[in-house]
Parts: C-alpha cells; sequence; structure tokens
C-alpha cells in the first residue's frame, strides 16, 4: 500500500491503532464464512472523529473501506474483497447511553451484542436481537447485516430495533439518521441503512430500543423419531397461530456434535429435536407450553422435556448456541448455509437437502430457526482438498436454488456479502439489481466503501467455483 | 395546460381502454388534490399498465399522483404538479395468501375492510385500526403512513411488510424483499415506499406478514385529573411484565369531539364514547389473550391505576371495545370534520417527554385561543389538533403561531413534528413537513434516483420532494 497514506493513517491513530505487518493482517483476512481476502491494512478508530478522517484519507488515496466488527459474519461482508483498509471498531465499544425509562440504548458500534443485555440486565431490560455468536459479534456488525437470532422469531430482528443512527458517509459527510423519539419524518433512512451490509456508510453511533424481560418463560424439547413429525410440529404451530420465542430444530447429525461437545442432555439416536421457548405473563405461558406440548405429542413425539428451572434452560440453549462451534470439532472447516423457506415447506425442503447432499457426496447437517423457516445447514468439507471445497460450494448453491424454488430467500440473516453474490439474479431482475445498485452508488458513488459485494460483478459468475487455491491467499490488487 | 396533457386521455385510453378513462370534468374534481385537479383519471387494471402510465407520463413531462380511496390526499403538501390522476382501485386482488405460513400478497388497490373479511375467515389480521377504515386501501394505508395503536404490542408496517414490487418514477418495475418471514437479501427498498405518499414510485404489490386474531380481547379506561397522572399509568404499565395491545391518553377536548353528533356520523354504531371523560384526561388500554391473562390484566391494571390516581375505572368487554375503538380509530376524519380549519399535528417525543410537549403544546395553543384537543399513544405519538373556529386570515395567522411554537418546543424536548393535515390554502404558510432536516440531502439522492424527472406525486413530501 502506499506508504505516505500508512503514514498518514499512523499520524491519525498512533502506531497502535494501524496495523500493517502480514503477520498481524493475518486475522483479518477471514470471517465466519468459507471465504478470504486480504486487506493492506487495519485500523482502530476511537471515536467518530477518526472515522471521518479515515474516510477522507481514503477518498484522497482512492483505497477501499472495509468496516468489520469482531469478523464473525458468515457472508465476507467484512472482508476486504479488493484489498484496501479495513476498519475495526473494537476501540469503539461503549455504551454511550443507557435511557431506561424510554427503554433506549445509544452504543457505539464495537459493543459486543451481549455486552448491552448484561449492562442493562439489572433493569429487566435487554436487547433483544440475539445472534448465536451474541457473546462476540458486535451491534455494528448486527446493523450492518440486520442479525437475526433465535428469539427474533418473536421479537424481530435488528431492524426492528433500531430507532436512529449516526453515519459517516464514503464521501467523509457525518449524518444523524432516524431518532430516539418514533416516527422520524422522511424516508426511512435508517430501515434502508440497516442490512445494508456495510455498502452505503460507516455507522459510528446507534440508537436502539431495549426490550422488557419476559415475566415467565418455558423451555421444551421435543423429540422425534422422524424428521418429517419435527418439521410437521413446527407447521401445526405455526398454523394455530403460536408465536413461540424461539422454536429451534436440530438433525441427528447437530443433536451428535452438540452432544459430544456440550453435553445438554440432548438425546444422542433421536431423528430430530425442536426446542421452544415461550415466554410472557405467567398465566399465558403455562397454557400455551401445555398446547405447543400437546401439538408435539399428537405428531408422535416419544418425549417432552419440559426445563425445570433455569440452569436446565441454559443448558439446553447452551446447546443451541455452540452448536457451531460443536460442528466445528467433527469438521475443522464446513461451509454454514443460510436460505429461507415459507414455514409450510419445511418437510419438502429437508429431503431435498438430504438429496443434495448425497448427490454431492456429504451428509449435511440441519439445525435452524424452524418457527421463521430460516436454514442452516451445515456442509462439512476437508479445506485442504480442493476437489471437495468446489463440491461443497456447488451443493450450496442448489440449497439455495432449492429455497428460491420453494418461493424462499437466499439470506435470512448471514447476508449475501462476498458468498452469494452471484445468486443474487436467481431472485431479482436486472432492473431490481439495477435499482439496487442505484441505491448503493447515490451514497457510495466512488464504490470506495465495502466494494465487491451484494452485487453480482461480472468475474464473480464462477469466480467462487473456480477459485484457484494462490488466489485466495494472494495480495489484493 | 399543456398539449401533452391535453392528449393524454387519448393516450391513457390506449395502455388501459377507454372505459378507464375519465376526461370529463365532475369525475375529475373527486380527484382534487389541495384544490389542484388532474386533466385525467386512468385506472389500469394491471402492474404493466402502471408501468406504461408512468413511462409515458415520465415522458411527456406529465405529473401522476397515484390514489386508492382518496381518503387521505389532504395529507402533505399539494403536489407541485398533477397532470393524471392514477386511480389503483382496479388493482384489488388478493394474489397469495398462505394462511399456513401467515403470509400474504395483495395489490395495493384492495379495500382495507375487504382484505381483513378474508383474513377474518382464517381468524388472522393485518394490525391497522387506522382511520377511513371503512373505505381506506391498503395501498393509501401504507403510502400515507399512517399509525395505528396495535402498535404497541405489532409495531408498525415497517415491521411486517416483507417486500414489495412498484414502478419507479422512470415507469421502471422493481422489487425489493420478499414472501417469507426473515429476510435479508438485497436493499429493504420497500421500506422506502412506506409513508413516502407515492413519491418514488407506485406501490404494485405489497406482501405482509399476517397474525392470529387473539383469541380474546378486554378494554379498560380510566380518567385522570392531569396529563401527568395519566401519563404515570403509561410508565408504571410499561415497565410491568404486561403487554397491552393498545395504550392511548385522550385529552378532554378529544372526549368531546368522539362524543359529539360529527363523530356518530363518521363512525356510526352503538358508542361506549361515554366512557371517555369530558373532563378529565382517559387512559384506555386493550389488552388479549386467554381469561386468565386478561384478569390478570385487569387486576393488575385497576391497582396501577389507582396508585396514579386513576378515577371511574371502567372495563370493556369486547363487544364494548368495538364502537369505543373505532371513534378513537377515527379520531383524526372526526377532528377535520369538527372545525371549518382543523389542524392537525403529528409529533414523535420519547415517552417521558410527552406530558411536557402536551403541556407545552395546549400552552402554545391557549395563548393564540384556539381550542385543541390531543390524543396520544404510548409509544410516543401525539396528535395534537388544533380546532379553529372560522378559516379567517386572523386566524391562520394564530395557527401558523402556534404551530411553529409546538414544532419549536417539540424539538427542543428532542422531539420531531409535522402537520400532515391542514386547510390546503394554508400549507404554503406552515410549516407542514417540520423543521429543517440533516438528513435532508440523502432523501434528495433518493428521490433524483427514483424519480429523476418528478413524475410521481411531486412536492408532496418532506422538503418539497
Amino acid at each position: 500500500m502506499d506508504s505516505r497514506l500508512l503514514h498518514e493513517l499512523k499520524k491519525l491513530l498512533g502506531s497502535e491503532g494501524v496495523l500493517h505487518e502480514p503477520e498481524d493482517l493475518l486475522l483479518y483476512e477471514y470471517d465466519g464464512s468459507v471465504e478470504v481476502a486480504k486487506p493492506a491494512c487495519v485500523v482502530f478508530p476511537r471515536n467518530t472523529e477518526d472515522v471521518v478522517e479515515i474516510v477522507k484519507l481514503a477518498n484522497r488515496y482512492e483505497t477501499p473501506l472495509v468496516g468489520r466488527g469482531a469478523g464473525t459474519g458468515l457472508s465476507g461482508g467484512a472482508l476486504a474483497r479488493q484489498g484496501g483498509i479495513v476498519v475495526v471498531f473494537s476501540r469503539m465499544n461503549r455504551v454511550l447511553e443507557v435511557d431506561v425509562e424510554n427503554q433506549r440504548a445509544t452504543v457505539q458500534p464495537g459493543v459486543v451484542n451481549l455486552d448491552l443485555s448484561i449492562a442493562v440486565a439489572h433493569t429487566g431490560l435487554h436487547f433483544a436481537p440475539d445472534p448465536s455468536s451474541q457473546k462476540a459479534c458486535t451491534i455494528g456488525g448486527n446493523v450492518s447485516e440486520n442479525s437475526g437470532g433465535p428469539h427474533t422469531l418473536a421479537y424481530g430482528v435488528t431492524t426492528n430495533h433500531v430507532l436512529g443512527m449516526t453515519v459517516v458517509l464514503p464521501t467523509g459527510e457525518l449524518v444523524r439518521l432516524g431518532s430516539a423519539a418514533v416516527d422520524s419524518p422522511g424516508y426511512d433512512l435508517t430501515g434502508l441503512f440497516v442490512g445494508s451490509e456495510g455498502t452505503l456508510a460507516l455507522v459510528t453511533e446507534i440508537t436502539v430500543k431495549l426490550t422488557r424481560l419476559p415475566e415467565a418463560v418455558k423451555t421444551l424439547l421435543a423429540v422425534f423419531d422422524t424428521v418429517d413429525d419435527a418439521t410437521e410440529t413446527v407447521a401445526e404451530i405455526t398454523r394455530r397461530g403460536i408465536t413461540p420465542a424461539a422454536c429451534e430444530m436440530f438433525d441427528s447429525w447437530t443433536i451428535r456434535a452438540v452432544e459430544d461437545y456440550v453435553h445438554a442432555g440432548y438425546p444422542v439416536g433421536a431423528a430430530a429435536v425442536v426446542l421452544i421457548d415461550v415466554d410472557g405473563l405467567r398465566e399465558a405461558v403455562e397454557s400455551e407450553a401445555e398446547e405447543v406440548a400437546d401439538i408435539c405429542r399428537l405428531h408422535h413425539a416419544p418425549e417432552v422435556r419440559v426445563a425445570r428451572d433455569a440452569a436446565e434452560r441454559d443448558l439446553l440453549w447452551k446447546g443451541r448456541k455452540n452448536a457451531f462451534g460443536a460442528v466445528g470439532r467433527i469438521s475443522p472447516t464446513y461451509y454454514a448455509m443460510d436460505g429461507v423457506i415459507p414455514r409450510t415447506k419445511l418437510a419438502v425442503t429437508l429431503r431435498r437437502l438430504a438429496e443434495i447432499g448425497a448427490k454431492y457426496g456429504f451428509e449435511i447437517g440441519n439445525i435452524f430457526h424452524a418457527g421463521d423457516g430460516n436454514l442452516h445447514p451445515l456442509i462439512p468439507f476437508n479445506g485442504r482438498d480442493r476437489d471437495e471445497f468446489r463440491r461443497a460450494i456447488a451443493a450450496g448453491t442448489e440449497i439455495i436454488r432449492c429455497c428460491i424454488e420453494m418461493g424462499g430467500a437466499i439470506t435470512g440473516e448471514h447476508g449475501v456479502g462476498m458468498e452469494k453474490d452471484h445468486l443474487m439474479p436467481y431472485l431479482f431482475s436486472a432492473s431490481d439489481l439495477e435499482l439496487m445498485r442505484g441505491v448503493r452508488d447515490a451514497f457510495n458513488p466512488s464504490g470506495l466503501l465495502n466494494p465487491g459485494k451484494i452485487f453480482p460483478t461480472a468475474k464473480a459468475c464462477g469466480e467462487i467455483y473456480a477459485r484457484p487455491a494462490a488466489e485466495m491467499s494472494a495480495p489484493p490488487a | 395546460m399543456s398539449i401533452a396533457s391535453m392528449t393524454a386521455p387519448s393516450r391513457l385510453a390506449s395502455i388501459s381502454g377507454p372505459s378507464h378513462v375519465v376526461s370529463e370534468s365532475p369525475e375529475l374534481g373527486a380527484y382534487e388534490i389541495c384544490g389542484k385537479r388532474p386533466a385525467a383519471v386512468v385506472r389500469p387494471g394491471s402492474s404493466e399498465e402502471v408501468a406504461e402510465i408512468v413511462k409515458f407520463a415520465a415522458t411527456e413531462k406529465l405529473a401522476v399522483v397515484p390514489s386508492g380511496a382518496r381518503t387521505k390526499l389532504s395529507m402533505g403538501l399539494a403536489p407541485r404538479q398533477y397532470d393524471v390522476a392514477l386511480d389503483m382501485t382496479r388493482l384489488d386482488r388478493v394474489v397469495a395468501y398462505d394462511p399456513a405460513d401467515l403470509t400474504l400478497g395483495v395489490e395495493p388497490g384492495i379495500p382495507l375492510q375487504r382484505l381483513a373479511a378474508v383474513l377474518a375467515e382464517h381468524k388472522q389480521w393485518l394490525p391497522l385500526a387506522v382511520p377511513y377504515m371503512e373505505r381506506t386501501t391498503v395501498g393509501g394505508t401504507i403510502a400515507s403512513g399512517v399509525d395505528t395503536p396495535l402498535r404497541r404490542m405489532y409495531g408498525t408496517a415497517r415491521d411486517y411488510v416483507l417486500g414489495m414490487e412498484f414502478v419507479t418514477g422512470q415507469g421502471v418495475t422493481a422489487k425489493s424483499g420478499g414472501r417469507v418471514v426473515k429476510n435479508v437479501t438485497g436493499y429493504d427498498m420497500h421500506k422506502l415506499m412506506i409513508g413516502a405518499l407515492g413519491t418514488l414510485g407506485v406501490m404494485t404489490k405489497i406482501n405482509f406478514r399476517t397474525f392470529p386474531l387473539p383469541v380474546d380481547t378486554r378494554g379498560f379506561v380510566a380518567s385522570f385529573a392531569s396529563a401527568e397522572r395519566a401519563l404515570e399509568l403509561r410508565h408504571v404499565i410499561a415497565h410491568s411484565p404486561l403487554r397491552p395491545q393498545a395504550v392511548e391518553i385522550l385529552s378532554s377536548g378529544a372526549a368531546r369531539i368522539l362524543r359529539g353528533d360529527v363523530a356518530a356520523r363518521i363512525a356510526p354504531g352503538p358508542s361506549a364514547s361515554e366512557v371517555f371523560s369530558k373532563v378529565h384526561w382517559t387512559l384506555a388500554a386493550d389488552f388479549s389473550g386467554n381469561e386468565k391473562v386478561l384478569d390478570r390484566c385487569e387486576r393488575d391494571l385497576r391497582q396501577m391505576g389507582e396508585k396514579c390516581g386513576g378515577e371511574s375505572f371502567v372495563v370493556l368487554s369486547p363487544d364494548q371495545m368495538l364502537p369505543a375503538a373505532s371513534r378513537k380509530r377515527e379520531f383524526i376524519p372526526i377532528a377535520l370534520a369538527s372545525s371549518p380549519a382543523a389542524t392537525i399535528v403529528k409529533m414523535g417525543v420519547l415517552p417521558t417527554r410527552m406530558n411536557e410537549v402536551l403541556a407545552s403544546a395546549a400552552r402554545a395553543a391557549e395563548t393564540n385561543s384556539l381550542p385543541w384537543a390531543a390524543i396520544a399513544r404510548g409509544v410516543g405519538v401525539i396528535y395534537f389538533t388544533l380546532l379553529p373556529k372560522d378559516r379567517s386570515d386572523e386566524t391562520r395567522l394564530r395557527v401558523i403561531q402556534a404551530t411553529d411554537q409546538i414544532l419549536f418546543e417539540c424539538a427542543g424536548l428532542g422531539g420531531n413534528a409535522t402537520i400532515p393535515w391542514s386547510p390546503a390554502e394554508w400549507k404554503s404558510s406552515l410549516k407542514v413537513w417540520g423543521l429543517e432536516r440533516g438528513d435532508l440531502d440523502l432523501m434528495r439522492k433518493l428521490k433524483t434516483l427514483f424519480d429523476p424527472s418528478g413524475t410521481v406525486s411531486p412536492g408532496r413530501f418532506v422538503g418539497g420532494l
């Protein structure tokens, strides 16, 4: 990279605020996805003013910029696909304001998701979006990807909880969007910027809603002898108009993986389990839990376990939240997919996934947010075997096309990033994409901010299939 | 009138058929917006026709304003130009409804009431308790961004619109979002259309998630000597485990117009509106759930209400709730019909600031000798209505003074305020879209992208966009 740019960045942030040695950059070549891209340098702003100056420098040196939180993303959103500067927000990790009375908080983007909930726990409030990576992922990252989580079934995803933010546009301009008060007049810019995958602005402050913790929670674990019984149960719960706080499903492969690792008491040998939370007023939870248990039994669940206390509940949930880690023990490299289907199509889709797995020679694991039809097929593969990698990617593409055929979407919470940009044309027409590109270009005219994301590029079609091993670790252009 | 707008009817007829184009004077009057009358009305029968009409208009530099039941065309500013009224009422189909998945796709021209009946067959609903309920279309509801008291539990349309297809100001058909309940694929452009008054494009299909109808409901009404006490109960509820569907606070002035003859004409039927106090402030809270839940809510609420100094505590059964709720729901049309120059300020404020904001608005109204009525939602929305006795120029000046003061003081208290409704001829001298905003430039960029030649609803929105 340009040594003058490096010098200026160091002058701005101090040498502790800039990384550029190859060994220091290694970590930032990765996120939680199977993608790899090497930045030219990594910077750590301390405040909004630093971010503004970094953006101005990037403009002056015509260098790409990519925002990054904890790097837990699963679609390569925080990777420097075209090299350049990665802006890591880990030093901007303060909760700026908690307004208990109005159930609001204003945070810097580097605040870890769970840390906000912990910070306000004594007030009986929490930040409702709870990605499985919530112990590590940051709220800035959640905003960029519009992250979900198990409990977003009842409580809504990130966008439903963000009221406003301060952003630095790729031009260096500082703008406040939305407000702590509801119904900010004008176009819903906050709604547009949440989930824009870091392509429209760098976010430096976020105002969120805090949600009251429920008075009562019941956690049920229903065990099934067939996958179809489990999916039918989920469909029936939906059909009856019950919205559990969470409704998660594991197949036999993931049950084994999780149980070996977490020892949460999951029944190894079962074809599937469904983990369900119902919450609310004590009076509502009692009857709703009973109804859910009845539906499970109606669909031949041989066992419906109700967690007796908080400790048992936490253990069951520990199994869910650590599932990806558990899979990692079995297969150090795996492809964590993300697709959405209508909830009525769960059974047929899971059968299709098993067929696709067989076709490409994989046993695909499934652990997912069944209640909102958000699938997470896991394809374990040997990362050193290029052919296997290619097959895993091909199987993944077929899975996503299957979701589209079912009337679904290509990502429910992980984002498009550089993982699925080439799949966008399967879902959106040329004019849809042209308008979306227009939106990006309106705010990010020089294309310096997070280039190569969301939109299919000419070379991206097929790139992912044929990417040579050398290119995976090649220095940026 | 330009030559293009004079020849428009024949061109529109070639697109949608002559029977769906009107260019005769009396009928055109029904499409007036703030005194502006279009040269033609066209009723397209498909999204393709919508695209063709808009494309034609863009080429000919004509301006098009989409409308549904035309109940809220007076919101916002007058269009800068208005040649063609795009009547969307023929696009009124339910395109897809999967009750088992609780998802729905409709064309925008479908009346909300008719859609509600379709959903009710499956014990489902869209929690849109919006004004003009008897006539309004889904598209008009979404485009106008009117809110609903049920947002306390369900959020607003932005929380349950899953995706959209729309025609941009250039006549290009585009879509965003999808039909599934969770989706982060691509930019959420459909969120921009909500409340945009048709200034970015014309919606041609809207996808929703639907919700199960509550098994049972119960309403609770209490009166309070002051807004402060009523709001105190609002805060106590917010910090309790109770999850009401709706919490609203009404001033005595609001109760008076809701109980009056005008209200009886606009929202007829048996009235339970006498539960709203004509002398005090009223808090109304609606709950849903099973009987045990409702009993618990009733018990807790009674206790909380008494602690906050509540009086005349009334419990409403679903049968009694309905008429009371419909009166509250129709507050805006009732207020507009209750004064020759009703001017409604809508404010979004932090809940703990509502008391100060209400007090300051009341002062502004009273200093200027203007009768007022207010209805507030617990989430921090206030509809503050000035009800002048005439439309004279002198009155206009007093309304300008009062609204200016309300807007500035609301901003000072961290809120935002607009004036969506007022006499048309006053709009140019009122701050219809509120005080200047730092993000207007970004909004302008979007308008330029979606509608570069100012074809769709030009000038109606924030900053004259």
